[in-house]
């Protein structure tokens, strides 16, 4: 090792030499090109471009050069590291490129082999159905009510305009607690919710509420003593069937898509007057060839549930007061609606608890 | 309701070109449903013609039968002119009658092909039919004989028999009894075509005399009306005629014997329930009273009933002879001997008819129609209608005496506001609309300003309200016409907490790989032995149901649990290797705080009255279980199935509590339907929120789930009060973690929960974290003892820690440790 020139005299100073840098610089690239995979490389590098590396130390000879031959003999090192780190730079990638191919190749793996580790869960289609029609509800700026499932028989019966006479009450084979004269029942509908709302709410009232709901029959394909229901119920000024209808048709086409509109027929519920069966155009044919629908069964036409203004007894036993305001209510069954929209064969195939049933409906409707 | 088209046409001039369709379409529109549209004689295809039986020869055969060898006069029908020769089975014919004949060629329902055959020893060409054999009934013996006016033979017997002939089925709502007559029917299809209406109700009727069967009505609420009339020398072998057997029978009324039939036809016709009595089995003046509880009678379907002060009877000197309205008594019910008649059109109470149906079961047309309220004004009319109808088809003649007691109840004038139809349809009706559909039903109307007053027509008892009024009206203008409009003043502030927080714990579970069912929430005692419940356990207090489906399930359940094990046991019992099951169940127990009242509907209940009645109901709330059996991962080319164990019914409690960023604890219990040393306590804070761990080897059998099964039970209602409303936003420290691993060995009766709490509390603030990562147990370290590693992270919010600090800290813990639970550091 030289230690720093003192000397100014003009002497040639070996290594810096243009042929020996030259040289230096091509076993450096000879070297490079040589080498074979990355270790190869890593020593070429060592060699040819590390701290004892030819060119290396002919870069500290530049020192004892005289000032005016430094730039010359600096420049042609530099040149020649600057080959070298470049060539060794592109070695790199093509040797890490290969090295990589490789190795990919090698790890690739059989991605048909099964992964079903772990099983999938999943939410009932009739509380996501629930869910999926009250955001819709929730959308137009209305709230989803609850209540109890056992109630009292006032409740579900006679604040809807359901006396103890009516007959109506006999059309709705309900499940008595025990003993009956407790006037307790398993509700019957979801319209005791609405009771309760409007007992306790002012208007403007716009309320769905979605919820489970018995009645004594026997269980088979398409009858279950437990279903499901879904009511709403609007109270403000100036309510009128149109707004019913409106919302009717809104929640259609949100439900079964574009231009699934609704029907009213008229009919009767107690607790409703007017009252109207509403009926929804077959999402399927869309009332357009219906001979063959199996959905329609060639009515283009399918039966939804039933609607009307709220009758004013019902807003009188219910505190509200039915010379300012006016209400509309609505009723359908979840059940059935999932079974017409999903294509369900039988009811029961909801109360049973089959994985494979649920699952196949995932966490959302 | 079912009603032949040909009926109601005799009432109301419809649309010559007017098709079926087209009617029932409209009557639909105006509330009167369509459920079918029948064709009698739907079926029979090819030559079916009048024919005159010219001879009959009877042939007795080897099987003891006598056919008869007919030859038939079908006119040109068989092309020939000739005699047709036909062999016949029936006897209730004899020659020059009038019969019905189908010749080769002819098809009859069910695909039945008539050819010419040989039979008997003859060649049959044809048949002579039955109405039976047409499709027409069941009860008819023997062929059908045409009246002697019947047209020529030969001609088409279609026509003749009714064939082709529509009869449509109503469904009929509750409010609408007046459609439960033809004159309904008719009239509906009047006023949807704006048509002529011939109310077969309107005719001359003899005025009310003395002369009449003597009546007192000692009720007149309960019977507002009571008409009597008496027909003498009715012949009971009257064969009823062929047109109102046919239409009894199109209506779904079966033909009895004349009196009863023409009582029925008249009922039909009118919708005035009619009942008619043996008159010579009356004795003494008829009266009609409320029962005296306790009092008894057979009804004419031979039922003995035991009365109740509220059922309104009709008696005579004998006692008891009917129970009014609903049905008549079996002593003095018509019977075929009976010539002297006494008709009753009465007027009932709809409630009191309502109530005595329902308390003695009894569903009858007459009690139908008097139960849904029958137009109060036409008992004379109808009576009358009955006496003509036996005269004419009976021989009797009428008596002259007619009785009339008591008068219609008439209906209020209703007022309303000429524009609440346009404001409540939110169509644009004019006033005058409203009154001129106000009247096309019937109603007298009268204007003042604003303020329309109709009173109803007696046939719309169901018409009370002002909104009863703009139902009318607009279901006229017609239900299509109602806009489409949305409302735009719904302000609401979206789901609640609970509804958000019941979702979130679906889509957490359903995460974690449990699949959600709905089971029915009727339970029974073998439900709770199942679960290995004590007798005195408090889940068995449970809502009893008065009428049950099933005597097995006579409850509404306390718990989740057995549905949700049910459903497991269900799919294992299906072949599913394992599942993972969760439900949310709304449960109940008993308030026991007496029966909930019934208040009036005529205003809202006091604040202390609905907190009565709200107290009154069972206390409910949901509860929400998960039940995990079998394989929970499964084998594959990774590695062999981990089935269910009892740490991850916790696992999944501590995700559920995670998600819902809730500070839980657990700690041992012994709870069934739980294995009793492998179940934790879950609760947060003081709230107990509920179980978790590996269910009772006796429970797995008992609901057929393997062993090591596991379940959890929440209150979820508690987890959710439980939860924070609003999770602060974490803070942490960025600065380098000093990681410190200690063993400690404890005696094996000391919980890994009692140790990592006395770590934490040892090692001070800059304690980040304490996680166990191994459990050894062996001889190394002695019998009864075990070696819990912990896993300690240090770290300072505001610094680098220095070197010492982490491992000084370490030492404090582990000092706390062993004070508090002898532990020992494991060299
Ligand atoms: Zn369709």
């Amino acid at each position: 090792m030289s230690g720093p020139n003192t000397d100014y005299d003009p002497v040639e100073v070996t290594p810096l030499k243009a042929e020996e840098v030259e040289a230096a610089r091509d076993a450096a690239l000879t070297a490079i090109a040589g080498a074979q995979d990355l270790e190869q490389l890593k020593q070429v590098r060592l060699d040819h471009a590390g701290d004892r590396s030819p060119l290396a130390l002919a870069n500290r000879e530049i020192g004892a050069l005289p000032p005016q031959a430094r730039k010359e003999a600096g420049q042609r090192i530099g040149q020649a590291r600057g080959a070298v780190n470049k060539a060794l730079a592109e070695r790199q990638a093509v040797l890490e490129a290969e090295h990589e191919a490789r190795i990919l190749v090698e790890e690739a793996v059989d991605v048909t082999l099964p992964t079903d580790r772990r099983p999938v869960g999943a939410r009932h289609p009739l509380t996501t159905g629930a869910e999926l029609i009250a955001d819709i509800f929730v959308g137009m700026g209305w709230e989803v009510a609850e209540g109890p499932v056992i109630e009292a028989e006032w409740l579900n019966f006679d604040a809807l305009n359901l006396g103890p006479d009516h007959p109506a009450r006999t059309m709705q084979d309900t499940f008595w607690t025990e003993p009956a004269e407790n006037h307790l029942v398993l509700r019957t509908h979801t319209s005791p919710v609405q009771a309760r709302t409007m007992l306790t709410t002012e208007p403007p009232i716009y309320v769905v509420c979605p919820g489970r709901v018995f009645r004594t029959d026997e269980y088979d394909a398409t009858h279950s003593p437990m279903f499901h229901q879904v009511e709403g119920l609007a109270i403000d000024e100036g309510i009128t069937m149109g707004h019913l209808k409106g919302t009717l048709d809104h929640f259609a086409s949100s439900m079964f898509g574009e231009g699934i509109t609704t029907r009213f027929r008229p009919s009767y519920f107690p607790f409703t007057e007017p009252s109207a069966e509403v009926d929804l155009v077959c999402f399927v044919c869309r009332g357009v060839d219906s001979e063959n629908c199996r959905t329609c069964r060639g009515e283009g036409w399918i039966e939804w549930g039933g609607c009307g203004i709220v009758n004013p007894r019902v807003l009188r036993a219910c505190g509200i007061d039915s010379e300012r305001y006016s209400g509309f209510a609505f009723g359908m069954g979840i059940d059935r609606t999932l079974m017409f929209r999903h294509g369900l064969e039988d009811l029961r195939s909801l109360f049973e608890g089959d994985v494979r049933f649920t699952t196949a409906f995932g966490s959302e409707l | 309701m079912k009603a032949p088209v040909s009926w109601i046409k005799e009432y109301v001039d419809l649309p010559a070109d007017l098709t079926t369709e087209a009617l029932t379409d409209r009557l639909t529109m105006l509330g009167l449903k369509l459920e079918a549209i029948e064709t009698a004689g739907a079926g029979i295809e090819g030559p079916l013609v009048v024919g005159r039986v010219i001879t009959m020869d009877p042939e007795p055969q080897k099987n003891g039968k006598t056919i008869n060898w007919c030859t038939v006069d079908v006119g040109d029908a068989n092309g020939t002119g000739e005699p047709q020769g036909i062999v016949c089975g029936a006897h209730n014919f004899k020659p020059g009658d009038k019969v019905v004949v189908i010749l080769p060629g002819g098809v009859l329902p069910g695909n039945f092909e008539i050819s010419a055959r040989k039979t008997y020893g003859h060649l049959s060409a044809g048949m002579i039919c039955s109405a039976r054999e047409l499709g027409l009934g069941e009860d008819h013996d023997g062929i059908i004989v045409l009246p002697e006016d019947a047209p020529e033979p030969g001609t088409d017997a279609r026509a003749v028999l009714g064939l082709g002939e529509e009869v449509i089925e109503f469904e009929i709502n509750p409010d609408r009894a007046y459609a439960l007559s033809l004159r309904g029917i008719a009239r509906e299809a009047a006023l949807g075509f704006d048509a002529p209406f011939r109310d077969p109700v309107l005719r001359d009727v003899p005025a009310a005399n003395a002369e009449g069967y003597p009546v007192v009505v000692d009720d007149p609420v309960g019977c507002p009306v009571f008409v009597a009339r008496t027909v003498t020398g009715f012949d009971p072998a009257a064969p009823t005629p062929d047109w109102m057997a046919r239409r009894l029978e199109q209506a779904g009324m079966r033909p009895i014997s004349l009196a009863v039939d023409v009582t029925n036809y008249v009922m039909l016709e009118t919708g005035r329930p009619i009942h008619g009595y043996d008159r010579d089995k009356l004795q003494g003046a008829i009266r009609v009273r409320r029962a005296v509880a306790g009092e008894r009678m057979t009804t004419l379907d031979g039922n003995e009933r035991t009365l109740s002060s509220e059922d309104l009877v009709v008696t005579d000197d004998s006692g008891i002879i009917g129970l009014g309205g609903v049905m008549g008594g079996e002593t003095t019910e018509m019977s075929d001997t009976t010539t002297n008649v006494l008709i009753e059109a009465a007027h009932w109470d709809a409630v009191s008819m309502f109530r005595t149906g329902k308390r003695h079961k009894i569903g009858s047309e007459a009690g139908k129609r008097n139960e849904r309220g029958v137009d109060p004004t036409i008992c004379e009319a109808a009576a009358d209608r009955v006496v003509e109808l036996l005269v004419e088809h009976g021989g009797a003649t009428a008596e002259p005496g007619v009785t009339v007691v008591g008068v219609p109840p008439e209906a209020a004038p209703i007022e309303i506001d000429a524009d609440l139809p346009a404001r409540i349809s939110g169509i644009d009706i004019p006033a005058g609309t409203t009154v001129a559909l106000l009247e096309a039903v019937g109603c007298s109307v009268s204007v003042a300003g604003d303020r329309v007053t109709a009173t109803p027509p007696p046939w719309r008892p169901d018409v009370t309200d002002p909104y009863d009024l703009v139902e009318e009206v607009v279901r006229i203008v017609g239900y299509d016409r109602v806009p489409s409009v949305l409302p735009r003043r719904a302000t609401g502030r979206g789901l609640t907490r609970e509804q958000r927080l019941r979702r979130r714990v679906g889509r957490v579970l359903a995460g974690a790989g449990a699949v959600e069912v709905i089971s029915f929430p009727f339970v029974g005692e073998a439900s709770f032995d199942a679960l290995g419940l004590a007798a005195d356990d408090p889940r068995r207090n449970t809502v009893g149901l008065a009428n049950p489906l099933s005597a097995e399930a006579p409850s509404y359940t306390t718990t989740v649990l057995p549905g949700l094990l049910e459903a497991a046991g269900r799919n294992l019992g299906r072949g599913a290797p394992g599942v993972t099951l969760f439900e949310t169940q709304i449960v109940a127990i008993p308030a026991d705080k007496g029966p909930a009242p019934i208040y009036g509907v005529d205003r809202r209940p006091t604040e202390a009255e609905l907190d009565e009645l709200l107290a009154a109901i069972p206390v409910q709330w949901t509860e929400l279980g998960v039940v995990l059996a079998g394989e929970q991962e499964r084998g594959g080319w990774w590695g062999p199935a981990r089935t269910a164990a009892w740490q991850d019914a916790l696992a999944l409690v501590d995700r559920l509590a995670g998600d819902l960023g809730l500070e839980i604890s657990v700690e041992s219990a012994s709870v069934m339907p739980w294995h009793p040393g492998r179940c934790a306590k879950v609760t947060a804070g003081d709230v107990t929120l509920g179980f978790a761990g590996e269910l009772h080897p006796k429970v797995c059998h008992a609901f057929g789930l393997p062993e090591r099964s596991a379940a959890v039970v929440v209150d979820l209602d508690a987890l959710m009060r439980q939860a924070p409303e609003v999770v602060s936003g974490p803070v942490f420290s960025t600065f380098p973690v000093a990681k410190e691993d200690v063993a400690l060995v404890v005696d094996e009766g000391v919980t890994a929960g009692a140790v990592e709490a006395a770590l934490r509390e040892g090692a001070g603030p800059l304690l980040e974290s304490v996680r166990l990562f191994d459990v050894y147990v062996g001889e190394q370290i002695g019998e009864g003892r075990k070696s819990l590693a912990f896993a300690l992270r240090f770290r300072a919010p505001d610094r680098t820690l220095v070197e010492g600090e982490a491992g000084a800290a370490r030492d404090a813990a582990v000092a706390r440790a062993a004070e508090l639970t002898g532990a020992v550091q494991r060299a």
